[in-house]
């Protein structure tokens, strides 16, 4: 049996369907942009001072025609993450603009070595079945920024991308650099690298860049995440069970025009919802009703049938310390146990502002037990439980050596790397684990290899990087890395 | 031919499998070659490439065992032949073992009697809870060159500071050394109670008791 937990119950998950549907029709959703304006109206929908009314058959018929399952795949062409049912991956939480040094434990503003680095340290760690473009490079021009986030992860990764753009613009540069790696783009559409977020913007608002992009994604067949992030309190009702229903009407809305353009498109019910704290005005990632959120939203994600994404595994303390390992090693194992498809957000301190690399090998740690505890407790073979090992031992206690303990320990015990402290207490002074991680990145960055693309790639890589920079008007110059 | 069978034996002994090791200790024997030399050459790299590993994080406790088990069932096959001999194995040391008085947790002790014996000591395990006037009975009697005492417990440590005062009374040392192991025993405790080395576990052991005849040797 798989450990399950579940916050909702089937009627209140129908109440907050029922309520979502009405709040489409009124007031309504907020649409910003005239192509959207456009799809809308061709299926019949009735749209005042920007201001659209979905009806609910349209929606319905939206989610209808949304894939319950797809694959992302690695650049070997293998099916490496699969979203649908209750299968849980984790990849690095995304957008930082900070990166905590280890040496002054002091944020600075994160650079391309601090992305090339987070990627490097992900691609080893197999608790990561995905990367992210995890920072903004403020070394790089920031009007191509999205996409060279994209091209840094590209050139240090073959594992699939959670990525986004930052504007309307930049999506077809990224869409293009994942075609190019992939050979073409009908190839990407076969088996797409990468998923895309893109946010509403709370309460019941798809703005013009939001929309743009989850349109272009629909048609370009590559698959969208759909991250609606209600703050409850703030941006959204109080009550965790209004906000997941604001959530849920913020994220069929977007269903329904991405299906609109791209009937059969991949898309995930996704999130970071929030709450929102009533003494800083800020979204506390770390706290449990956030955690709760997240959860919520995901099982009603699950029960449309839908691939669902969280955000979870974050801190809200400003160093990797005790409440970082706290709040992150606890929605993990939330997160895993609700069985929420992609959950991003390892390796964050400071809410979302700030990444650390050194949290991102811990919090390996943490997820590695989580996706433990989510295996439960198994029966293996057919044969006895204890009976048989016992016809061997007899009182003798003599377990460890029994062909059964060396067989199956690794499968019943996860075996941690030495992040984890378990040594017994020696010769040598102990460690904290923030220095032991220290040592965990160094090690890992040390064995990693960087992929080698072809040739005829990184030139039509680099045609790209040259044309978004025309368009953008900045030089196409770009860090080494 | 031997030389591959060496890497077949060491093989055996990594791969912890005895059927495998006590095949090829049988093949040996029908070449009619001298057995201690399938021993030091084949069977002996094993349990070190695999006490290596251990140490390093490589493999765990039941690889180790398993390891240990296979070496004793190649050495069961070749000791009638190299008793026959003369020629057998030449041990390490002899090491009397033991767990202190009022303690029953025997899983390490166990551990490194299985360690030390397969890498070539002489093991006298007295088993649980031994009194310090039987652990220095049974080094008397066989002349042990080492005394390991385990204890798991705090509550238990203060035996292993009564078998070192036994040894002392009895004038035993510093010729037979006195070792501790056992998860409260740190360092501090080994200084504070005057013993001749402390190790964390079963791999440990092995390099403080190789460490600890090396030295015997350069006194004697």
């Amino acid at each position: 049996m798989r450990p399950r937990i579940q916050l909702l119950s089937a009627e209140l998950i129908g109440r907050i369907l029922g309520e979502a549907f009405e709040l489409l029709r009124n007031p309504g959703v907020r649409v910003g942009s005239a192509p959207v304006v456009e799809l809308l109206r061709l299926a019949g929908v009735e749209i005042e001072e920007g201001v659209a009314r979905l009806p609910e058959a349209l929606v319905r018929k939206c989610l209808a025609s949304a894939p319950h399952n797809f694959y992302l795949y690695n650049r070997q062409g293998e099916k490496a993450v699969h979203y649908g049912g209750d299968d849980v991956h984790f990849d690095p939480g995304s957008c930082c603009v900070q990166m905590l040094d280890p040496e002054t434990l002091e944020a600075r503003p994160s650079e391309t070595r601090d992305l090339v680095r987070i990627v490097q340290v992900a691609e080893s760690l197999p608790q990561f079945t995905a990367q992210s473009t995890a920072v903004v490079c403020n070394d790089a021009p920031s009007a191509i920024g999205d996409l060279y986030r994209l091209l840094v992860v590209l050139q240090h990764s073959d594992k699939p991308v959670v990525t986004g753009s930052f504007s309307a613009a930049g999506l077809q540069g990224m869409i293009d650099l994942l075609a190019a790696d992939s050979g073409s783009a009908e190839k990407l559409r076969q088996e797409p690298r990468a998923v895309f977020d893109v946010c509403p913007s709370p309460p019941l608002n798809w703005s013009e860049f939001g929309s743009h992009n989850l349109l272009d994604l629909a048609r370009a067949g590559v698959p969208a995440e759909i991250v609606a992030m209600p703050l409850a309190g703030g941006t959204a009702p109080v009550t965790l069970a209004g906000s997941v229903t604001q959530h849920a009407a913020e994220v069929l809305a977007g269903i329904t025009l991405h299906q609109l353009a791209g009937a059969g498109s991949p898309v995930v019910w996704g999130g970071a919802p929030a709450i929102f704290d009533m003494r800083t005005g800020g979204a506390p990632m770390g706290a449990v009703e956030t955690a709760m959120l997240n959860m919520a939203c995901a099982e009603v994600g699950k029960h449309l049938g839908l691939p669902t994404h969280g955000y979870l595994v974050a801190t809200d303390s400003k160093f990797v310390d005790a409440q970082a390992g706290a709040e992150s090693a606890r929605s993990a194992m939330l997160g895993a146990l609700t069985g929420i498809n992609m959950v991003s957000g390892a390796g964050m301190i400071e809410s979302l502002a700030c990444h650390s690399v050194e949290k991102l090998v811990i919090d390996a740690e943490s997820i590695a037990s989580a996706q433990r505890l989510a295996r439960g407790i198994e029966v293996r073979g057919n044969e006895s439980l204890a009976i048989g090992m016992f016809a061997q031992t007899g009182l003798s206690g003599e377990f460890l050596k029994l062909k059964e303990t060396r067989a199956l320990f690794r499968q019943e015990q996860y075996l941690p790397s030495a992040v984890i402290d378990r040594s017994a207490r020696g010769s040598e002074p102990p460690s904290d684990v923030f220095t032991r991680a220290r040592t965990r990145v160094d090690e890992l960055v040390s064995t990693y290899r960087k992929p080698s693309l072809p040739e005829d790639v990184l030139r039509k890589f680099q045609a790209i990087v040259e044309r978004e920079a025309e368009r953008a008007g900045v030089a196409a110059e770009l860090p080494e890395n | 031919m031997s030389e591959q069978l060496f890497l077949a034996m060491r093989q055996s002994i990594i791969d912890g499998a005895p059927d495998k090791a006590r095949e090829l200790a049988q093949q040996w024997l029908a070449s009619g070659v001298d057995p201690l030399e399938a021993v030091n050459q084949g069977f002996a790299a094993g349990i070190k490439f695999a006490g290596d590993q251990f140490g390093c994080g490589e493999m765990f406790l039941p690889d180790l065992l398993a390891s240990a088990e296979a070496m004793k069932a190649a050495i069961k096959v070749l000791e009638p032949e190299m008793l026959k001999r003369g020629s057998q194995r030449e041990a390490l040391g002899k090491i009397v073992l033991g767990t202190a008085r009022g303690d029953i947790h025997d899983i390490g002790k166990n551990l490194v009697a299985t360690i030390l014996s397969a890498s070539g000591f002489q093991i006298f395990d007295l088993g649980t809870s031994v009194t310090p006037e039987a652990f220095v009975a049974k080094a008397k009697e066989v002349d042990a060159d080492i005394v390991g005492v385990s204890a798991l417990l705090t509550t238990t440590m203060a035996g292993q500071k009564a078998v070192i005062e036994a040894l002392d009374r009895n004038g035993l040392r510093p010729r037979v050394k006195a070792i501790i192991g056992g998860a409260a025993v740190t360092s501090k405790w080994a200084a504070e109670i005057g013993a001749d080395g402390f190790s964390r576990n079963a791999i440990d052991a092995l390099e403080l008791a190789k460490n600890l005849m090396s030295k015997g040797t350069a006194q004697a």
